[in-house]
């Protein structure tokens, strides 16, 4: 036995000058999800279970991009994803490009669970979803009015700072002072939607478990894959940990970011800690992101390279902490 | 590489342009017939010999990834492009994945239904979108919007995959796409074109960049929207300045095993070299009959191991060295 351990994330790379009720708000959710999964921990529910649970409750709340808030597509429309991943096995399962399903991560789990396959995208995903009788809700249910003002913003900052290429420059480095214009995925970070959701969890068996949800990118094309629902990417668990990451998608997915902490305890013989920051200050060139990671003995840990991260985490012995920035 | 490197490599002569690629790993009956080995084979070679070519006249690893892809995709013995295997609805649904190992820039596409080399609007998607990866409607929207080669979607189903199909039907259960054909009960079906596989190149150049390549249609049978480990950067395909790897097998295992990451990480991290690395992964790691691969260092080694019972593979050297084989 082991004491379980638990953390939440609400996205890596924060506006230094969000409204201080809006950061409230955020940590009450950090803290009412961080608290659902610590009662089913205490009740002995499994690694996998407990970041289902609280994923799906990141999902339903609508302060977080993942699920009802999710950012929007250029078009104005809302395709989610989410993967899941149980250490026990390394089974898994990833959603991409849903329209009406009302947790998406619940999809990624049957997807694990009732599928053959590992992976369903768009419209074999939502007829994957009828299928299994999940819970569904029109489009416009995910679609906030906040996010629909983001993506105006996000439009005309579009046709100043995207040159739809990667940019190569315009990377200001990150927390130098609010009249800097701090920019992630090339749009100023008061546009830029950060705000994936994500879990990792230790059972007290020593089980590990990883679950990531998002809305993906502002303005983002229509088709845009981005890291969370990649295996490897934005999530990760095997034997030694769960890994649950969040920024520039394309870093992450360049730099395999979540198995990337699971390789350097394996193949360097890190600690969970001395991994998470590794992996941070070594693997991501000049991307910005944040993950959050447990082990297998217990242990929590989290990094980001960004201004600030949503996170929380808790261990058994009665530790816990909510925070933002550094 | 530093320039630094390349210098000692160079001095020691070990530098060389080097090419491997694969027509798919899995349970290949040693008894296939003639007629079903024999243009694969033939087709292996051939397009070795326009990845040679090229390299020798001093493409660089990824352009020359990409063509050997392309080749091996209007090729209708392999599952890619044209030839491509069927899902359940009896549609083609492909799926493809470049990378580049120097800036480890990369482009992956998913749910292609028109365009006739996936493996071309990859390496359109990291080279002129933000995003690394777009599936569906989205990714043939951009085809477009690119000025692709697009084609009605019949131009990539074959009979064979018709009768595929059928048959994976019949067994009502999802046929890997390099599993033994079919046995129906009391019935002698003819040796189905089972043994077609995921396609993928990977190059280093002489000046040491390295590449790799990944092209699919997938599973016989495969629920609509199944995306694999083909597309999935780590999964199938990964390149960095350690080394370009291409897998290909059991997706859903080579995603769990993140299998082409690990070769470069357990090189990167546990100092081995290409063979005993990829050896590794292929031996202790992935599970028996999942998982097969290729791929080369910046020195010029290549290593093509699998667990499977064969592999389609074809690859070269700069020092003249050539092997096509399948077991």
């Amino acid at each position: 036995m082991v004491g379980w351990a638990i953390a939440v994330h609400g996205g890596a790379g924060v506006d230094p000058n969000l409204p201080t009720d809006r950061q409230e708000q955020a940590k009450q959710l950090l803290t009412r999800c961080l608290n659902l999964g610590i009662s089913a921990l205490q009740s002995s529910a499994s690694a996998i279970d407990v970041v289902e649970l609280v994923v799906r409750e990141l999902e339903t709340d609508p302060i977080f991009n993942s699920g009802r808030g999710s950012a929007l597509t250029e078009k104005g429309t809302v395709e989610m994803e989410a993967s899941i991943m149980d250490g026990v096995g390394r089974r898994c399962g990833a959603v991409s490009g849903i329209t009406t399903v009302k947790n998406p991560v619940s999809l990624a789990r049957l997807v694990m669970d009732k599928s053959p396959h590992s992976y369903l995208a768009f419209s074999g995903a939502e007829d994957f979803a009828q299928q299994m009788g999940v819970e569904r809700e029109e489009n416009d249910y995910f679609i906030t009015e906040d996010n629909k003002g983001m993506l105006k913003l996000a439009k005309e900052a579009n046709s100043i700072v995207f040159d739809y290429r990667i940019p190569t420059t315009g990377y200001e480095s990150c927390g130098s002072g609010v009249d800097t214009p701090i920019h992630m995925n090339g749009l100023p970070i008061s546009v830029y939607a950060p705000e994936t959701v994500g879990c990792v969890v230790v059972d007290s068996q020593g089980r590990c478990a990883a679950a990531t949800s998002t809305g993906g990118l502002m303005n983002k094309k229509t088709g845009r894959i981005g890291d969370s629902p990649l295996i490897g990417a934005g999530t990760y668990a095997c034997d030694a940990c769960g890994v649950s990451c969040t920024g520039e998608g394309e870093a992450i997915i360049r730099g395999t970011l979540a198995r990337e902490v699971a390789v350097v305890m394996e193949y360097k013989g890190l600690g969970l800690q001395e991994a998470v920051d590794f992996v941070i200050k070594e693997r991501l060139d000049e991307g910005q992101a944040g993950l959050i990671a447990v082990s297998k003995t217990g242990e929590v840990a989290y990094g980001f390279n960004c201004v600030g991260m949503f996170r929380g985490c808790a261990t058994e012995d009665g530790f816990m902490e909510v925070g933002i920035w550094e | 590489m530093s320039q630094e490197v390349l210098d000692t490599l160079n001095i020691l002569g070990k530098m060389g342009w080097a090419i491997a690629l694969h027509g798919g790993a899995g349970d290949i009956p040693i008894n296939i017939p003639a007629e079903r080995r024999e243009p694969r084979e033939a087709s292996l070679r051939r397009i070795l010999q326009i990845g040679v070519s090229a390299l020798n006249a001093k493409s660089s690893a990824l352009d020359v990834v990409e063509l050997v892809v392309r080749e091996l995709e209007n090729c209708p013995h392999f599952n890619a492009g044209k030839g491509s295997v069927l899902t359940s609805n009896g549609t083609v649904e492909m799926e493809a994945c470049i990378m580049d190992g120097s800036s480890k820039q990369c482009g992956a596409v998913s749910g292609v239904t028109t365009v006739v080399n996936p493996i071309s609007l990859a390496r359109r998607i990291m080279e002129k979108t933000p995003h690394i990866y777009l599936a569906f409607d989205g990714a043939e929207a951009f085809a477009r919007e690119q000025g692709l080669e697009i084609v009605d979607k019949n131009h990539f189903i074959t009979p064979e995959n018709i009768e595929r199909l059928k048959q994976a039907k019949e067994a009502n259960r999802v046929q890997q796409d390099y599993t033994q054909p079919i046995k129906l009960e009391n019935q002698n079906v003819p040796d189905g074109d089972s043994k077609l596989g995921t396609v993928g190149c990977v190059a280093v150049d002489n000046l040491g960049n390295l590449a790799a390549a990944t092209s699919t249609g997938g599973l016989v049978n495969k629920m609509v929207g199944r995306i694999g480990d083909t597309p999935i950067i780590g999964a199938g395909t990964y390149a960095n300045k350690f080394c370009a790897v291409s897998a290909t097998g059991r997706g859903e295992a080579i995603i769990r095993e993140t299998v082409a990451r690990d070769v470069a990480a357990v090189m990167e991290y546990k100092g081995l070299g290409l063979k005993e690395a990829a050896a590794y992964i292929v031996d202790q790691v992935a599970p028996k009959g999942t998982t097969g691969l290729v791929a080369v260092s910046p020195t010029g080694e290549v290593t093509m191991p699998f667990n499977t019972t064969g592999m389609f593979r074809a690859c070269a050297t700069e020092d003249g060295f050539m092997e096509v084989a399948i077991w």
